[in-house]
């Protein structure tokens, strides 16, 4: 009995979701009374072993070039592989590309009951229940899992890490994998911008913007506050801005601790993908804008005259010339 | 070429939620119900893009739930679907809709298979994973470009920050979202054909959910926002470093 966290990694790289995975997964262990271990898939270039700050003891690792690139159906086969071999009975994914892809693969692999878009620890006073996000962030729901493994995916910026200090064990394990039938050709990363599903902060515009080149002082603000840049359904379909800067019930559902609204109404399909943020600043002229409901902080100004000088203050702030 | 399309029943984006039962329900009085956006804007447009540009391409649907879903199945078909499938049982967690999706696909045999990437009430993301593994295929999930030419597909797929381009032969199954195809009316015509087309009523095969709904929750309300003078923007820079401590 343990559980076992798949650590998600991208050009060597762990990515930072897979922080909260392991932080949620070693507290869930805890919970169990039981020991939480870690698994890796493909080459990295990071020190796995110091991993164990977020309270693992031991990782796996499965060292194959081939499992540099995501085929899910080979990725489910060797984790289920390891599952096996470590007697895991939860498998924790965090609740993103990847975890979307392998997660509910495993689950069918092992007949396990699968949740995803997890938000908080489970309760395992009596059986095994999650707290999820549905209705696109409208609602949440408490789900049972009956099953005896349990697989879930933890959704990013929704559980804080945890540093308990310690290192890890790194094992190779021993699990062939089967060649991948899905071909990664080209990977087309936008360089040196934050991924909107990873930033902490987000400035996003709307309509009100009036046009793609009034974006200038969208970026600039984001720039300095090492924030990604976001936007409205409206915004993304008139091809102001790229279709995956698109944030709502349509596109993609965020959770940052700040979001800045510009020029955005608030229509009820875009709060939806970003009212699990954890403030909410919105500047609009319009003073009924449904926006101003869901905001902890806001403007009620024109973004024209008031970004430039939110730009001058932050600036400040930073000690930018 | 054979494709099916799997669609799915929600509520209408702009619909009221509320619980009704101690919570353990959701409040249906009123709502309007829809195609869930992902599958059909997306899933269900791309596939009759390609039936389309090959006319020998048969596309078929198929929605997991109750004699209430006929009024959209019906929609899919006037979108251009040729036949569809609704198996008749409550869609009660995704892994008995992705048992009863992928037995209804191992009788019949398709070449590609289509979901959104996810519904917008329970937001699993799950069910086009599930089937590919009962069926033993390949999946890309979130695909925002699909392309085939003969039996290779060429997709563009999300990833953090960007996309990747990636190959695989068919039989696929893939989840779409934006960019896969441009959402579309249904026509005169096509409502008028989709009333004869054939919506075959199934009986369910034997599954156990493994997971099931406890209760409900609707987010504490906001205490209410603090709004800053438009001419001291400054002040606002103040609080969210200061009060909100995020900057």
């Amino acid at each position: 009995m343990s559980v076992l966290i798949f650590i998600d990694q991208s050009e060597g790289h762990v990515k930072k979701a897979s922080f909260e995975a392991l932080s949620y997964g070693s507290k869930i262990a805890e919970q169990l009374g039981t020991s939480a271990e870690g698994v890796v898939l493909g080459t990295t270039n990071e020190d796995l072993s110091a991993l164990g700050k977020y309270g693992v003891k031991k990782i796996h690792q499965v060292k194959q070039d081939s499992l540099n690139h995501l085929d899910a159906q080979v990725f489910a086969k060797v984790i289920a592989e390891v599952a096996k071999s470590t007697g895991a009975n939860c498998v924790v994914f965090s609740n993103n590309v990847d975890g979307k892809a392998i997660a509910p693969r495993l689950a069918a692999l092992l007949s396990a009951g699968y949740v995803s878009g997890v938000i908080a620890l489970p309760d395992t006073k009596n059986g095994f229940v999650v707290k999820k996000n549905v209705f696109s962030g409208k609602a949440f729901a408490n789900i049972a899992i009956n099953s005896d493994i349990k697989v879930i995916a933890l959704n990013p910026n929704s559980f804080t890490v945890s540093e308990t200090g310690g290192t890890a064990e790194v094992v190779e394990a021993n699990v062939k994998a089967n060649a991948p039938r899905v071909k990664v050709t080209a990977t087309n990363k936008v360089k040196g911008e934050i991924p909107l599903s990873e930033a902490e902060l987000v400035v996003s515009g709307g309509r009100g913007l009036k046009g793609p080149e009034n974006w200038g002082m969208i970026e600039e603000l984001a720039k300095l506050l090492g924030a990604a840049t976001a936007c409205s359904r409206a915004v993304a379909d008139a091809h102001w801005r790229p279709h995956h800067e698109h944030v709502g019930q349509t596109g993609l559902a965020i959770a940052p601790n700040l979001y800045m609204a510009i020029g955005i109404s608030g229509a009820i399909q875009h709060l939806a993908g970003v009212n699990r943020s954890k403030v909410i600043v919105v500047i609009n002229k319009d003073p009924e804008a449904p926006f101003f409901k869901a905001a902890d902080y806001g403007i009620v100004g024109d973004a024209f005259e008031v970004v430039p000088k939110m730009i001058q203050a932050v600036k400040k702030l930073k000690g930018v010339a | 070429m054979k494709i099916l399309v799997c669609i799915s029943k929600t509520p209408d984006t702009t619909a009221k939620i509320a619980f009704t039962d101690n919570n353990t329900k959701f409040a249906e009085a009123g709502v309007q119900w829809i195609i869930n956006p992902y599958d059909e804007w997306y899933a269900l447009v791309r596939a009759i893009e390609l039936k389309e540009k090959d006319a020998s391409t048969i596309v078929h649907l198929i929605n997991v739930g109750g004699a209430d879903a006929e009024p959209i199945i019906r929609k899919a078909l006037a979108l251009g679907g040729d036949e569809s499938f609704r198996v008749n049982t409550n869609p009660t967690d995704s892994y008995t809709v992705a048992t009863q999706i992928a037995a209804v696909a191992k009788t019949n045999g398709y070449d590609l298979i289509l979901t959104g990437k996810e519904t917008i009430d329970y937001n699993g993301s799950s069910v086009g994973g599930m089937v590919a593994e009962l069926l033993d295929m390949p999946y890309v999930s979130l695909a925002t470009k699909f392309d085939l030419n003969g039996n290779k597909a060429t997709i563009n797929r999300e990833i953090e920050g960007g996309e990747e381009t990636c190959e695989a032969d068919l039989p696929l199954v893939v989840s779409c979202q934006k960019g896969v195809a441009e959402a579309r009316i249904p026509n005169m015509r096509g409502i008028m054909a989709a009333r004869t087309k054939p919506l075959k009523v199934i009986e369910p095969v034997a599954a156990n959910a493994l997971t099931s709904v406890v209760n409900f929750e609707l987010p504490a309300p906001k205490a209410g926002v603090k709004l800053v003078p438009a001419d001291q923007p400054e002040e606002l820079i103040r609080l969210l470093h200061e009060e909100a401590r995020i900057i």
